[in-house]
């Protein structure tokens, strides 16, 4: 069984992004969205939180939240998915049970 | 009949965690979050509620509200017992980065590793936050 | 896929009712089912008729109300909530209606997943 775990909020601002990446297991997902997408930005100062994690768990970052704030072609975590709001849906779709890191 | 009408509920029961991550007060979500995990145990389901991060302030004992004008609701959480809400846990890691202890709670709980709440959270059917 | 949606906050001062609409808007396009939408806490002032944003601004209760009209969803305000924030039903904008907290566990009960969106 493999939870999709949401995280809205920016790793600058809350731990939303660390509280979730302690609790998550191999296998699992973990979509960002809202302000949450500042952390999939390659080279900031708590990218390393993603990295450290890209083996073990799939991430990912809704696109529309990214170009909102001016971060198209921005370089992303390599290894993360942009995906849109249907990719969201399927996400949900293909996911046990989702966690929202609120 | 609709499984939802009878007094007595008698559909699907599914296992529901309740995630409480915030502390009490400063926002409405540890009160309102309550409030709905007790209606969720008068459904029968199987319901877990795990206190982590600054949710364990939830259950801290000592809550003396009158100055902030606030209800001081910490006695509810004594209810789960009440209506059967026996699967209450509260992540060793949050306590202790706290400074608190099984002793600072005003319920008794069981203590789980976040390794151990993340295969919690694996085999729930629904999980709320709030 | 049976999906309940929980919107934890009002619609503007937080973006958790945007993503929530164009989620769900998203599923329901997909074919997916709607068991409800379900405000709480401040998410009920989703539900206000009052609400005026500027013209050349999205207008969230107004796009719920659509949303609600063209797929038939249910949109469900807490009644707990929204007395203690002074949502009646003399307030409510098209679609929505006023009910218990057990609707909410309902959603979790009847849908295939929950889905929650707040702060």
């Amino acid at each position: 069984m493999a939870l999709l775990h949401t995280v809205n909020k920016s790793p600058f601002d809350r731990n939303s992004l660390s509280d979730c990446l302690r609790r998550v297991k191999p296998g699992s997902s973990v979509l960002l969205i809202e302000d949450g997408v500042y952390g999939a930005l390659e080279e900031t100062s708590v990218s390393d939180q993603i990295v450290e994690h890209n083996d073990k768990i799939k991430f990912y970052a809704l696109g529309p939240d990214l170009s909102a704030r001016g971060l198209n072609g921005k370089p992303l975590i390599d290894g993360l998915t942009l995906i849109d709001y249907d990719g969201f849906v399927d996400l949900v779709e293909e996911c046990s049970s989702v966690q929202s890191w609120l | 009949m609709n499984d939802f009408e009878d007094d007595e509920f008698d559909g699907p029961i599914k296992k529901f965690m309740y995630v409480n991550r915030k502390p009490p007060y400063g926002t409405v979500y540890a009160l309102e979050g309550l409030e709905v995990v007790l209606i969720t145990a008068a459904f029968d389901q199987d319901v877990s509620m795990v206190f982590v991060d600054d949710g364990v302030f939830q259950i801290k004992k000592d809550q003396e509200t009158s100055g902030i004008n606030m209800k001081n609701f910490s006695p509810t959480y004594r209810a789960l017992e009440g209506y059967e809400v026996e699967k209450v846990y509260a992540e060793k890691e949050s306590l202790e980065a706290r400074g608190m202890s099984r002793d600072d709670l005003v319920i008794p709980v069981e203590i789980l590793s976040s390794t151990e709440i993340a295969d919690l959270m694996d085999s729930q059917d629904v999980i709320v936050s709030f | 896929m049976k999906l309940g949606i929980l919107v934890n906050e009002g619609p503007f001062t937080h973006q958790a009712s945007d993503t929530a609409y164009h989620f769900t808007k998203a599923a329901l396009k997909k074919g997916h089912e709607i068991v409800r939408v379900f405000f709480y806490h401040d998410g009920v002032s989703n539900a206000n008729k009052l609400a005026d944003p500027p013209s050349d601004d999205r207008n969230l209760v107004a796009l719920w109300s659509s949303l609600a009209n063209e797929y038939g969803i249910e949109l469900i305000v807490c009644v707990a909530a929204a007395m203690r924030r002074g949502i009646n039903d003399d307030l409510l904008a098209k679609g929505f209606k006023i009910s218990g907290l057990g609707q909410l566990v309902e959603a979790g009960i009847l849908g295939d997943k929950l889905v929650t969106f707040g702060d």
